[in-house]
């Protein structure tokens, strides 16, 4: 290669003060494309070196949702008495593998930053490729869970037994198996989208979170455990009391766990507020979480 | 006198500018604690202490670096040096100023080494250089290369957590001057690491040199700077204070840090 072709070859960076904290985000989002390769191979490398070790290996990506499942199953008949049919169990899984996908973002997203360690000391890249790549890692251990519900849906609609509650009192009946596979529950899937948007604004606010306050960490099981609670999984949304209603305005996972988990489940259109809160808290969330990760990230290299 | 010092043959320097530093000044807020924490904060929330405190870690810094230059940093334990490194390979933005920097630049700072140690030596090569921006085409390329340099054997497919530091700075160090950098910024990379290896690394930035890379070297060891560059900066609190021959320099610094010309001193790399 002659002098010139190699001088036109190298590449010019000029870096200035950010204007406002942040950094030219059209520039910051180009490089961040450029680089996703990165991202993908991390959380493939973390994916195969989680289960490298264990006697299961891979199958542990089934085994977990699967044993998950019949903790809180087990749990949830107890304390109502076992009267619980088909329909419930279905909602119960799909509300938990989602709830565990969002609560998984958070969790590694939050170890993503401080666990880079030397590589963000050591290399100028976007870094909000560490905690999308923990939002890669947990989406893939997500789908596994599916195959799971699938599995029981298809039982419940096609052999399961079809069982009746009927009230002592007034003899009226209700089905407690009404899983089918209908049209709607595509509707599943941009609902998921919402859900997997609002997770990756809360795994990029985790990671700058736990960079200021290296306890965040070990709150995040409890503070996740009352959220699960707080939420439509363990119950039906319309099970709640009026006053806790009222409460669930400032829960993002009522409108986001309730349009997914009644497409999904129900196979029932949620009504148009739910749809438009559930969107409302995704992009919230995106935007909130991803730009206050940026503003913040250059200060990274001297905090951790 | 213990091992030979490292030394490195120099060509002429080009006339083109690779790197430039205009009226630069980094801040930085940080904590005080290593671990900052929630209860700490509510502990000195409770005594009205403040938690960050500032740095002004460079002021008012301009200079000028020529292709195919070994600049040397010297000065004092947080003079700057890092910061600097760190402003020009464009982790660190500037809080005043502009940085210009022509070509690619490779890193090497002396906490940089591995960066998951649940990963083998293979991915977290493949990782690092991700990151710093090369294709996974260009990386399948150099990994032989890169394994071979490190010189580690089998331990490459081994999770790096089994590392001894040693092993560790070797790959880190052939990642580092595989990368085909223009320029290569080194902070104590060379401290780690046996004779051998040494005597090899000198080498591959000897082959660099004569493609007219540009590096630059932080070394507390005066005798690696005044052999192994060619122009010579010192540092003090934050300020340029000298710039030349790396040798008046050191002289220079020597003499204002009141420190003895003691071969400890100048070996000790």
């Amino acid at each position: 290669m002659s002098e010139l072709a190699q001088r036109k070859a190298r590449p010019v960076h000029v870096f200035l003060p950010h204007r406002a904290g942040l950094p030219r985000l059209s520039t910051y989002f180009v490089t961040l494309w450029r680089r996703r390769h990165f991202a993908i191979e991390l959380s493939r490398a973390s994916m195969r070196a989680a289960h490298t070790n264990t006697f299961f290996g891979q199958f542990w990506l089934v085994i977990s949702p699967a044993l998950n499942a019949a903790v809180y199953f087990l749990l949830v008949n107890i304390i109502r008495g076992g009267n619980s049919g088909p329909d419930f169990f279905i909602h119960l899984l799909a509300g938990l593998f989602a709830f565990n996908f969002i609560s998984a973002t958070m969790t590694a997203g939050a170890d993503s930053v401080v666990r880079g360690g030397s590589l963000v000391l050591n290399t100028a890249f976007p870094l909000l490729l560490l905690p999308w790549s923990s939002l890669r890692t947990a989406f893939f251990r997500f789908l596994p869970s599916l195959l799971i519900l699938l599995a029981f849906f298809a039982y419940f609609d096609w052999i399961g037994p079809h069982p009746m509650a009927c009230d002592q009192v007034t003899g009226e009946c209700v089905a407690l198996n009404t899983v089918h596979f209908s049209v709607v529950q595509l509707m599943a899937i941009p609902a998921f989208a919402l859900i997997f948007v609002f997770a990756a604004g809360l795994g990029a606010l985790m990671a700058t979170v736990q960079v200021y306050f290296r306890d965040t960490s070990q709150f995040l099981p409890y503070a996740t455990r009352i959220w699960l609670y707080l939420s439509p999984v363990l119950y039906f949304a319309d099970q709640l009391q009026p006053w806790m209603l009222k409460v669930e305005l400032f829960n993002p996972l009522y409108p986001l766990l309730g349009v997914w988990t009644d497409t999904l489940a129900r196979g029932v259109m949620p009504p148009l507020t739910w749809w438009l809160g559930a969107t409302a808290w995704a992009l919230g969330s995106l935007l909130i979480g991803t730009l206050y990760f940026i503003s913040r990230e250059r200060e990274f290299a001297v905090r951790i | 006198m213990g091992e030979p010092i490292p030394q490195i043959a120099h060509r002429a320097i080009s006339n083109e500018v690779a790197i430039t530093v205009a009226d630069l000044d980094v801040t930085y807020r940080t904590t005080i604690e290593k671990r900052p924490t929630l209860k700490q904060a509510i502990v000195r929330l409770g005594r009205g202490k403040r938690s960050v405190r500032t740095v002004e870690a460079l002021k008012d810094v301009s200079f000028e670096v020529n292709r195919g230059t070994v600049l040397g940093i010297i000065g004092h334990n947080g003079a700057g040096k890092s910061t600097l490194m760190r402003t020009v390979a464009g982790i660190v933005p500037p809080t005043r100023g502009k940085v210009e920097v022509v070509g690619r630049t490779s890193t090497l700072l002396s906490l940089g080494v591995g960066f998951n140690r649940q990963l083998t030596g293979r991915e977290n090569v493949i990782l690092g250089g991700l990151a710093a921006g090369l294709t996974k085409d260009e990386l399948e390329d150099r990994y032989e290369r890169i394994a071979e340099f490190a010189d580690i054997g089998d331990f490459i497919e081994m999770p790096m957590r089994s590392y001894s530091s040693g092993m560790a700075a070797r790959l880190a160090f052939s990642v580092a001057v595989h990368l085909d950098p223009d320029i290569l910024l080194i902070d104590e990379a060379l401290s780690t690491g046996d004779a051998v290896f040494k005597e090899k690394a000198t080498e591959r930035m000897q082959e660099l040199v004569n493609n007219s890379s540009t590096m630059l070297l932080i070394s507390h060891a005066l005798r690696t700077i005044i052999n192994m560059s060619t122009d010579c900066i010192w540092l003090d609190h934050g300020k340029l204070m000298m710039r030349g021959n790396p040798e008046e320099v050191v002289d220079a610094y020597t003499e204002y840090m009141h420190v003895k010309k003691t071969s400890a001193v100048f070996n000790d790399m």
